[in-house]
C-alpha cells in the first residue's frame, strides 16, 4: 500500500516511550475528577494552555471515535454500534480506544438532534454553567461529553476524537481541521491523503473566529473532523461506509506509528479554507426563493469565478457568483443546512506546513 | 370548478398535490410556486388545483408527525369519529377527503397528481395501484413517450388490500416517484423533471377532453410481490447494509444468488429466491422504520385495450 511505502526508511524506535509513559486516569464514567477543575472561569488561560499542547510531542494514547453527533448520519452511528461490539478492528497496540454514539437520544429517533445542535453547543456559555432543569437535551449531554472526554483545553483531556459525520454534498473523502497551527494534525492528514491516493481527500479548515463553531470533538487536544458524502440523511450506503472506514483506520495506524517514534519529515498540506457563508434568495416570508443551480449542483471544491450561475429560480432566472474572485465551494446544497441559512460556503485554497514529527522528540 | 353532468366522461376536477411527505421538497416547492402562480397548471379544458397535503410536517421538513399521511387515507381512518384528539395526519386525511372525495363517490375529483421524492435511484417512477386502471395506464404510456428518460411504472395493490393512498380518494391518480434525492435537499434537475412530468400529464388529460381517443398497446410494468427486510438483530439494530452491487440498481433484474447484503463483518449474503426478480426504493431512507431494504417486484407485459375519446366533447 501506498501509506506503508510513503514510511518506508523511517526510523522505528518506540520500546521505551510506550514504558516512559503514564496514562493520566482511568475512564470512569462517574469521575468527577475529570470535570474542569476551574469550572471553566478563566477560558482564555485554558486556550492558551490547549494551544501550548499543540506543538508537544509526547504520544498519544487516549482516542475517541464519535458516531451519532447527529443522529441521522448514519455511517459513523452504525460503524461505532458495530466497533462497540466488536473493536478488533479499531484497536492499535499502546492506544485506548473508546468508540462512543454522542447523541443516542437523536440516534434512536433517526434525526439530527432533539433540541439544538449538539456540534454547535461546545462553548463556554454552554460548557460552564449550571444547568436549569429544562436544559436542552444536547446541552446536558454537552457537560457530560466534556466530563468523560475532557475537560476541554485541559490536560486531561483525550488526546485525539474522530468525529464521524456525512454530508448530503459531493465533498467525498474530508477531513476537518480546526486550527492551521497543529503540527500533529497536519502530519495526520497529510499522511491519510497519501493512504487514499488516487482517491481525493481535501481538508477543510475552519479556522475563521467568526466561522468557528463549537465543534463535539473539540474537547480533545487533536479535533479531527472526518465528513463523508454524499448520503442522505437516514440511509447508509456501501460506498460511504468503506471511504469513512478506511479514514479512520489510516488515522488510527498513523497515531501508532507516531507513538512507536516513527520520523515524520516536514511536509505541506493543501487545504481548504472557509472565507463565508452564502445563504439562499429568500422570500419575504423566509422561504428560498431558488435552487443551486445545476451547474453547481455537485461541483464541491471545483473552482467558482465572478459571474458563474449560482441559483436558478422557477421562473427560469439565474443569479450569479457575485464574489469578486475565484472561490472553491463546499457544502454545495446540504440538507441540514437550509435551516441554517447555508447553501453552501466559499473557501481559498491555503498551503499549510508542517515541522517534522516524532514522539520521542523532548 | 364545479363538474357538471353533461360533461361527465370529461376530466374537470384535477389536483396536483406536494408535500404528502414534508421532507420530500421537489413536491412541495412546485406546489408552494403554483400557489402563487397557478397559470402553469392551466390548460383549454380544465385547471389543476395545487395543494399542499402535510402543512404541518413541511413546516419542519420531516416526513410525518403522528403517522404517514399516505397510508391514512383507508376507511377506518377515514371515518374515525376522534378527530379533536387524534392523530394529525388523520384529520388531515379526512379533510383532503372533505376536499377531494369522498373517496369511492360520484363527488370525487377526477384525477390526483400526488407528488413524492425517493433517495433511490428509480429516476421518474410512476406509481398507481393497478394496470387495470385504463385511464391512468393510458397517461403513463403518453408521459413514457413523450418525456425524456426512463418512467418505470410501478403498481403497488396487492390482491386483497384496501387502496390507502392520498390519490385513492380521486377517481383516478398517479403519484410521481422522482429520484435520487435527499430528504430535507431541493436539486434542480429533479424539480424540472418532475415539473415536466407533471405538464405532460396535464396535456394528456387535456388531449383527451379535447376528444382524442388512444389506441390500444401492450407495455411493461413492475408489480409489487412482498418487501424484503434488513438484516437485523433479535432486537431490531441492523447488522448490514445494501451491497455496493446491488445499491442504485432499481429495476434491474436481481438472480437468485446475486448479492443483496454486506454485513459489519465483512460477510456477504445472497438473494434466495428461486426467480428474478427486479428491486425497487432499494436503500429508501424512509423505510428503515419499517426495517424495509427494498421492494421485491415482477417484470409484467400488460396488454392495455384503447381509451374512447370522452362523451359531448367539445367540438
Ligand atoms: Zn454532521
Amino acid at each position: 500500500m501506498e501509506c506503508q511505502s510513503a514510511l518506508q526508511g523511517q526510523r522505528k524506535k518506540g520500546e521505551e516511550v510506550k514504558t516512559a509513559w503514564r496514562p493520566p486516569g482511568a475512564l470512569t464514567d462517574s469521575s468527577v475528577s475529570w470535570w474542569c477543575p476551574q469550572k471553566c472561569q478563566s477560558w482564555q488561560g485554558e486556550l492558551g494552555r490547549m494551544t501550548a499542547l499543540l506543538g508537544a510531542k509526547s504520544p498519544l494514547r487516549r482516542v475517541a471515535i464519535f458516531g451519532g453527533t447527529h443522529g441521522n448520519e448514519l455511517s459513523g452511528v452504525l460503524l461505532v454500534k458495530h466497533w462497540e461490539e466488536d473493536g478488533a478492528e479499531v484497536q492499535r497496540t499502546g492506544l485506548q480506544v473508546k468508540p462512543f454514539i454522542a447523541n443516542p437520544r437523536a440516534v434512536q429517533k433517526g434525526s439530527r438532534y432533539i433540541d439544538c445542535d449538539l456540534n454547535r453547543v461546545f462553548d463556554p456559555a454552554h460548557l460552564g454553567e449550571e444547568m436549569p432543569e429544562n436544559s436542552p437535551y444536547e446541552v446536558v449531554r454537552a457537560q457530560e461529553i466534556h466530563r468523560l472526554f475532557g475537560p476541554k483545553g485541559g490536560k486531561d483531556a483525550y488526546d485525539v476524537i474522530l468525529d464521524l459525520h456525512n454530508t448530503t454534498a459531493n465533498m467525498g473523502c474530508t477531513l476537518i481541521l480546526e486550527t492551521s497551527k497543529n503540527d500533529l494534525l497536519i502530519q495526520m492528514f497529510h499522511y491519510i491523503k497519501s493512504c487514499l491516493a488516487p482517491r481525493p481527500c481535501f481538508v477543510y479548515l475552519i479556522d475563521r473566529p467568526s466561522l468557528k463553531y463549537a465543534t463535539t470533538r473539540s474537547v480533545a487536544k487533536h479535533p479531527v473532523g472526518v465528513e463523508v458524502g454524499p448520503q442522505p440523511q437516514g440511509v447508509l450506503r456501501a460506498d460511504i461506509l468503506d471511504q469513512m472506514r478506511r479514514i479512520v483506520g489510516h488515522a488510527l495506524d498513523f497515531i501508532q506509528y507516531f507513538n512507536e517514534g516513527r520520523e515524520f519529515p516536514a511536509c505541506s498540506l493543501e487545504v481548504y479554507r472557509v472565507m463565508e457563508k452564502v445563504d439562499y434568495p429568500r422570500k419575504e416570508n423566509g422561504e428560498i426563493a431558488a435552487v443551486i443551480h445545476p451547474s453547481l449542483q455537485d461541483q464541491d471544491w471545483k473552482p467558482l469565478n465572478p459571474g458563474d450561475p449560482v441559483f436558478l429560480t422557477l421562473d427560469g432566472k439565474t443569479i450569479p457568483f457575485d464574489g469578486d474572485s475565484t472561490v472553491y465551494p463546499v457544502f454545495v446544497n446540504e440538507a441540514a443546512y437550509y435551516e441554517k441559512g447555508e447553501a453552501f460556503a466559499t473557501t481559498l485554497k491555503v498551503t499549510l506546513t508542517a515541522r517534522s514529527l516524532n514522539s520521542s522528540s523532548p | 370548478m364545479s363538474s357538471t353532468p353533461s360533461r361527465g366522461h370529461q376530466l374537470d376536477r384535477v389536483a396536483v398535490t406536494g408535500g404528502t411527505h414534508g421532507n420530500e421538497l421537489s413536491g412541495v416547492y412546485l406546489v408552494k410556486h403554483w400557489l402563487q402562480n397557478p397559470s402553469e397548471l392551466q390548460r383549454g379544458t380544465f385547471a389543476a388545483t395545487p395543494f399542499l397535503a402535510n402543512p404541518k410536517a413541511t413546516k419542519r421538513c420531516i416526513r410525518y408527525l403522528s403517522q404517514d399521511l399516505n397510508r391514512s387515507f383507508t376507511r377506518t381512518f377515514l371515518t374515525s369519529k376522534e378527530t379533536q384528539d387524534g392523530p394529525y395526519e388523520v384529520r388531515q386525511a379526512q379533510e383532503i377527503n372533505q376536499l377531494f372525495g369522498p373517496k369511492g363517490s360520484a363527488d370525487a375529483f377526477d384525477f390526483i397528481f400526488d407528488l413524492h421524492n425517493t433517495v433511490s435511484n428509480m429516476v421518474a417512477c410512476l406509481i398507481l395501484d393497478s394496470e387495470e386502471n385504463v385511464f391512468t395506464m393510458h397517461m403513463c404510456h403518453y408521459i413514457q413517450k413523450h418525456t425524456q428518460g426512463p418512467c418505470p411504472i410501478y403498481l403497488y395493490g396487492l390482491p386483497g388490500q384496501e387502496n390507502y393512498s392520498l390519490q385513492s380518494v380521486a377517481k383516478n391518480g398517479l403519484g410521481l416517484e422522482l429520484g435520487p434525492q435527499p430528504h430535507g435537499v431541493l436539486r434542480a434537475d429533479v424539480l424540472s423533471h418532475m415539473r415536466a412530468l407533471v405538464a405532460c400529464g396535464l396535456d394528456f388529460i387535456d388531449l383527451f377532453n379535447q376528444g382524442t381517443s388512444f389506441p390500444a398497446f401492450d407495455i411493461v410494468a413492475y408489480k409489487i410481490i412482498e418487501p424484503m427486510d434488513f438484516p437485523q438483530s433479535p432486537s431490531g439494530e441492523l447488522l448490514g447494509f445494501v451491497h455496493p452491487q446491488l445499491q442504485d440498481k432499481d429495476f434491474f433484474p436481481l438472480k437468485p444468488g446475486d448479492p443483496i447484503f454486506q454485513l459489519f463483518s465483512g460477510e456477504e449474503i445472497f438473494y434466495e429466491g428461486d426467480a428474478t426478480i427486479y428491486p425497487a426504493f432499494i436503500n429508501e431512507a424512509a423505510y428503515y422504520e419499517k426495517g424495509v431494504a427494498f421492494y421485491k417486484m415482477k417484470k409484467c407485459t400488460f396488454s392495455i385495450p384503447p381509451l374512447e375519446a370522452p362523451e359531448a366533447s367539445a367540438p
